[in-house]
């Protein structure tokens, strides 16, 4: 084998087979579990390792191209690497290293059915997203979209047994349809009667103004709808926490990525020729889904639905980062686009890495008591003192604190929406700042939900009895959440690498990158333009505050003492203090329900005095199902009645319409 | 930006007078609806001064003292009588909610904006920007008059619109032919007269002014 | 030879800062005193209290985590930072291009999430109620921080603390109105973050009425007296932040000691007088109502972001 012909598409196609073949084994191993999560589950993670390094790899080298002998005799595969879906390669192959690793020791309890076609369904997922990376025509691309959605949705119902899961598949799957269609919809206004599908087809399409608007409005919401953002979002937070927890953190980490992947490569790549107006639709739609989804958010009191809203959020503000580069380069600015264009990209592998963590902490907790839902849950750190450090990364991280990851991309996002002074448009002009305003807002209250979720979860007492005491997580799962909570650190502290990384991809799609003084700027400090406009050192930071502590620590001992005894809490003089006494998760959303009061659609039961077991009741809703979904529920149940008259029942009747059918295309097709 | 100092100075002014027609859209209380706009007037009344000053339009010192008179003493002291006589002090809330109230008002700045923006262009003076902002103040007085429930309110954001005229005047074209001026001013006095009578029938008739009560006179 | 002054130099700053933060807090409690016809305690009271409290027993809670012991010296090494950051007497200094003006507020944001767990820690309701309030208080306050900031970086096209301060000091006079529409939604935020009249009373022995001393109700002795001298360094972090953006003319470059000295003059007349200013400010407040504290908040943020509009509209 001639190794200088191995260029980094045969190895991306190679590891997406391997893992196909991986879950065929667990399928024809279901009576061994053991062997499944001992052996095929970590083999999946070395594969998702390898391929991580051949996003890196991609990254840096030319785009490669290959056609596979598979797909129709007429229609071959063709899958092609670039420094695009390199990136998104290694965040695939990243995150799942650690999601992989959580999974060989979280599917040994078993009761998410039986391991081998969760195995099976599991590696079908990876690998179909895999082949949505790489593929380089419109028919492969479909293919791995749609295998991607029905594994997925096999995952999500994995425990049909409940009601709920069940309609949350059927929700999810409706929507991933209707968004595929409309991609597909995109790929034959893209292609242009042409008749041939292959990307670069669709790269060399001339198309007029009109259509290209088109393709991009089809493409937008195609995406968006997999992407979950709004209005198209409400699938995400019935699928998310149905599906057990990695295959949740795949989801939200990963998953979701695929349709930022393809909104970039398509508006990006194969339309091109951007113009200003779709950005100011991308940006406004991902302020409005931002703000919608930290909201939410922070209403909810099931951990999980409430991680999956914060999905929502941060697709949000990855679309502001999209948005604000493609006004930036319909406007003529490319230097500016490039840095939006990072700081949206940056976002995404950090969203990733730090919500599969989440997710992974929130399946621990699960595993370790049962619960999911965070009124019942407290005190954790105690038991669980391991989950509860990588969990506290994870929310510091979302939270965008500095000096971890989600820090940098928010900072990024930022530079690039002061460059707004740049644009000539006025109206443009104006409404950047009131982006920011809402980017900043709905990072302080990412900030607000996550001390409850921690507060409330982790610290204080227990506010419900647990039968049994809880057990910390295995060294399978540690072992994944520490590989992603490291990912954050590093992500944090040693952002330009990643960032010099990113400068290929932006040269690579839109032929223009950060300026040289930015690069040239070593390690140490983070400067998107000019030293003199905004630097940035995360680690210094962290080096000033552990400098800090250590020398207050030993000062105060050396000058003072260090004496300290354990009593009772403040209890007030009220001696009867008990758990019931903290806040529960909606309690500590209260200010917030108040103040936004509009935004939710709220139902109450109130208990009337003479009730003898007074119960409240409170329930906040969406109210995009009464505005949107219930109407065009309703509308389609009529259209399709009225259409189920067409049934008569009668042979001679539908021998009829076969008739008429052929005397209609008799006459017009001569 | 190497404005001279009194083109500065009117720009303050401009963003003054935005600043105070944003706070009459949150104010609920009634007295500090009268003091803003009186206020408000008091800005003007220094805006007009240093147009005067800086074009040595002596006309434009008439006004000045014309605004003192009637928007500074006149006016409020008017209003002062009226509520007292009335026994309003505050207002009942607002329509829509505060928080929304404002949204749509940054909305409407931006669009006051782009509006006055091709204007701007065409005009000679100075101070030109500040016509996007006269406009905006006119807009939010108008937005402040549909939210509010008490009439006295709304006769006071009708006052702070013909404001948002006079600096666009002044802005835009360095006052207006001074017989313009006597005139509006006379028309403003008179319509304030003409409103105080309309409240004592209006509170005699319904009891109250609040002006949902008017919302019976309709056929069905 | 530049380098190490400059090191030297901004380890100075540092530990003066430090050293005389208490002081600023003792001045405006003695300039409250007097206003309100009080003898008042002395400027250096803040110091007495300190040394009593780190010769005190520390007095834990049963089941106070890991979390709880070491937020006191999370929060103190990260105001040391901020005064670290913030040209208080010289701009050019080492560690300057460490954090520009977002991560300046991402830094107090950090300081405010460490505080409010360590509330949530104990289990009590009296931490969860300041850390639920505390929370409340900043979602609205930390963007209103930051859309003031970005006004004072768009004029000066950086957000780097030490360029926007070399520009608007060195910059002939000129009238912002943004910067008149920042400069009081900083002071709303200042008052807001720091606990001052009219959001919270620093001064209150009343568990319900708390916001900020909810959140330390179980904090005793040495970590007491940290959490204390990082709220005073926070105090006196935000009165030089807006000296710098909105007052900053007689700051010295680093390495020239005369310049120094004077700017070291001016820095603490600049500071007696920002101290009178404020303790004048809670004298005449009152306490607001605390839902209407969002509303007090939300002002500011509307304010801040009017104030950037407003820029781009008439400043361009």
């Amino acid at each position: 084998m001639d190794l200088s012909l191995f260029r980094p598409v045969e190895a991306a196609v190679t590891l997406s087979v391997i893992w196909l073949g991986l879950g065929a084994v667990g399928l024809a191993l279901t009576r061994a579990p053991r062997v499944i999560t001992d052996w095929a589950f970590p083999a999946g993670a070395a594969v998702a390792l390898a391929l991580a390094f051949t996003g890196l790899w991609a990254m840096n080298a030319a785009p490669s191209t290959a056609v596979l002998p598979a797909g129709l005799p007429d229609l071959p595969f063709h899958v092609r690497v670039d420094a695009l879906s390199g990136f998104f390669l290694l965040l695939l192959g990243g995150v799942s290293f650690g999601i992989s690793l959580f999974s060989a020791g979280y599917f040994r309890g078993a009761e998410a059915g039986a391991p081998g076609l969760l195995c099976l369904q599991y590696h079908v997922f990876l690998a179909s997203m895999g082949f949505v990376l790489i593929a380089d025509d419109a028919y492969l691309f479909m293919v791995a979209w749609e295998s991607m959605a029905l594994s997925s949705y096999f995952l999500v119902t994995a425990e049909h047994h409940d009601e709920r899961n069940r309609k949350a598949g059927f929700i999810y799957l409706l929507v991933a349809h209707l968004g595929a269609i409309s991609i597909l919809l995109s790929f034959g206004v893209l292609h242009g009667g042409l008749g041939d599908y292959t990307f670069d087809a669709l790269r060399r399409a001339e198309l007029s103004a009109f259509w290209a608007t088109i393709a991009f409005v089809l493409a937008f919401l195609g995406f968006g709808a997999k992407a979950g953002m709004l209005p198209l979002h409400v699938w995400l937070p019935e699928a998310h926490p149905a599906a057990p927890s990695p295959v949740s953190a795949l989801m939200s980490g990963v998953m979701l990525k695929t349709a930022i992947y393809g909104m970039v490569r398509v508006i990006y790549d194969l339309i091109g020729g951007i113009r200003w107006e779709w950005g100011l639709t991308v940006l406004l739609f991902g302020a409005a889904t931002s703000l919608f989804g930290v909201l939410f958010a922070l209403m909810q009191h099931d951990l999980k639905r409430l991680l999956a809203y914060h999905s929502v959020e941060n697709i949000g503000i990855i679309l502001i980062g999209i948005g604000l580069s493609m006004v930036f380069l319909g406007s003529g600015h490319p230097v500016a686009a490039a840095l939006a264009l990072i700081a949206g990209l940056y976002h995404t592998l950090n969203h990733a890495v730090f919500k599969g963590l989440l997710f992974l902490g929130a399946g621990a907790i699960l595993r370790a008591t049962g619960l999911r839902n965070l009124n019942e849950m407290g005190g954790l750190i105690r038991y669980l003192p391991h989950t509860a450090l990588y969990f506290l990364i994870g929310a510091l991280a979302i939270s965008a604190l500095p000096p971890l990851n989600g820090f940098v991309s928010e900072w990024l996002t930022f530079q690039a929406s002061l460059q707004a002074p740049l644009l000539e448009s006025s109206v443009v002009r104006s409404l950047v700042p009131i982006v920011a305003a809402v980017l900043a807002l709905s990072g302080a209250l990412t900030g607000m939900c996550f001390v409850k979720v921690y507060g409330v979860a982790f610290l204080g007492q227990h506010r419900h009895e647990l039968p049994e005491k809880p057990r910390e997580a295995s060294r399978w799962e540690r072992a994944g959440m520490l590989w992603l909570a490291a990912a954050c650190l590093a992500l944090g502290l040693l952002p330009v690498f990643m960032i010099a990384q990113l400068n290929n991809v932006s040269q690579a799609l839109i032929k223009a990158g950060l300026p040289d003084e930015a690069m040239a700027s070593g390690w140490l400090w983070l400067v998107p333009t000019s030293s003199a406009q905004a630097s940035y050192s995360p680690i210094v930071f962290l080096l000033v505050i552990a400098a800090v502590f250590a020398l207050t620590y030993f000062v105060v001992r050396q000058i003072y003492h260090g004496r300290l005894r354990r009593a009772d809490p403040w209890d007030c003089g009220f001696p009867a203090q008990t758990s019931r006494m903290e806040d529960t998760a909606d309690g500590f959303g209260q200010p917030i329900r108040q103040i936004f009061a509009p935004v939710y659609l709220i139902r109450r039961e109130i208990p009337r005095p003479e009730d003898p077991h007074p119960v409240f009741k409170q329930e906040v809703e969406d109210r995009h199902w009464a505005w949107m979904y219930s109407p065009i529920a309703r509308l389609a149940e009529w259209l399709s009645g009225h259409v189920g008259r067409l049934q008569q029942g009668r042979i001679s009747v539908y021998l009829l319409y076969s008739f008429l059918t052929l005397i209609a295309l008799l006459m017009f097709v001569r | 930006m190497n404005l001279p100092l009194y083109a500065q100075l009117i720009n303050l002014f401009a963003a003054l007078l935005l600043l105070l027609a944003f706070a009459m859209l949150t104010q609920r209380r009634i007295l500090s609806l009268i003091r803003l706009f009186a206020l408000q007037g008091f800005v003007l009344m220094l805006s007009t001064g240093v147009v005067a000053y800086s074009t040595h339009q002596s006309h434009l010192y008439y006004s000045v003292l014309l605004t003192l008179v009637l928007k500074v003493l006149l006016l409020p002291w008017i209003l002062h009588r009226l509520i007292d006589a009335l026994n309003v002090r505050w207002d009942v809330e607002t329509l829509i909610d505060i928080p929304a109230t404002m949204l749509i008002g940054i909305v409407l700045v931006i669009f006051a904006f782009n509006l006055a923006a091709p204007i701007s262009e065409i005009a000679g003076t100075i101070t030109r920007s500040t016509l996007g902002i006269a406009t905006a103040s006119i807009l939010l007085s108008f937005l402040m008059m549909i939210t509010r429930r008490k009439a006295v309110s709304q006769v006071i954001g009708f006052l702070a619109m013909e404001n948002g005229l006079f600096f666009a005047a002044t802005s835009a074209t360095y006052g207006m032919p001074l017989v313009v001026e006597l005139g509006i001013a006379l028309d403003v006095l008179v319509g304030t007269f003409i409103f105080g009578v309309f409240f004592f029938h209006i509170r005699e008739t319904f009891e109250s002014l609040d002006i949902h009560h008017l919302e019976k006179l309709k056929e069905h | 030879m530049k380098q190490a002054s400059g090191i030297v130099f901004q380890v100075l700053q540092s530990v003066l800062v430090v050293l005389i933060a208490p002081l600023v807090l003792g001045w405006v409690n003695q300039c409250r005193a007097w206003l309100q016809n009080r003898s008042g305690p002395g400027i250096w009271q803040p110091y007495k209290v300190l040394n009593k409290l780190f010769h005190k027993d520390a007095v834990l809670a049963h089941n106070a985590s890991p979390l709880f012991r070491s937020t006191p010296y999370i929060l103190f090494g990260c105001m040391w930072l901020a005064v670290g950051i913030v040209p208080v007497l010289a701009t050019s200094l080492p560690f300057a291009p460490a954090a520009d003006v977002i991560a300046l507020v991402g830094l107090f944001a950090l300081a405010r999430v460490f505080a409010s767990l360590a509330g949530m820690d104990i289990g009590t309701s009296f931490g969860t109620l300041g850390a639920r309030r505390e929370m409340m208080i900043g979602f609205l306050a930390e963007p209103a921080m930051l859309m003031t900031l970005f006004t004072a970086s768009l004029i000066s096209q950086s957000t780097s603390l030490v360029t926007i301060v070399e520009t608007l000091a060195h910059r002939e006079f000129v009238i912002y109105p943004s910067m008149a529409f920042a400069a009081v939604a900083f002071l709303m935020v200042l008052l807001a973050e720091n606990a001052r009249i009219p959001i919270d009373n620093p001064a209150t022995h009343l568990e319900l009425t708390m916001i900020h001393e909810a959140m330390i109700l179980e904090y005793s002795a040495r970590h007491l007296a940290l959490i204390e001298w990082a709220a005073s360094l926070k105090l006196t972090a935000y009165i030089t932040i807006g000296i710098a953006i909105f007052v900053p003319w007689g700051i010295a470059q680093a390495g020239d000691w005369v310049a120094l000295l004077v700017a070291l003059g001016v820095l603490v007349a600049k500071l007696a007088l920002a101290g009178a200013g404020l303790a004048l400010l809670e004298t005449v407040s009152a306490k607001m109502r605390i839902f209407r504290a969002p509303e007090f908040l939300g002002t500011a943020f509307l304010l801040a972001t009017l104030g950037m509009l407003i820029h781009f509209l008439l400043e361009q």
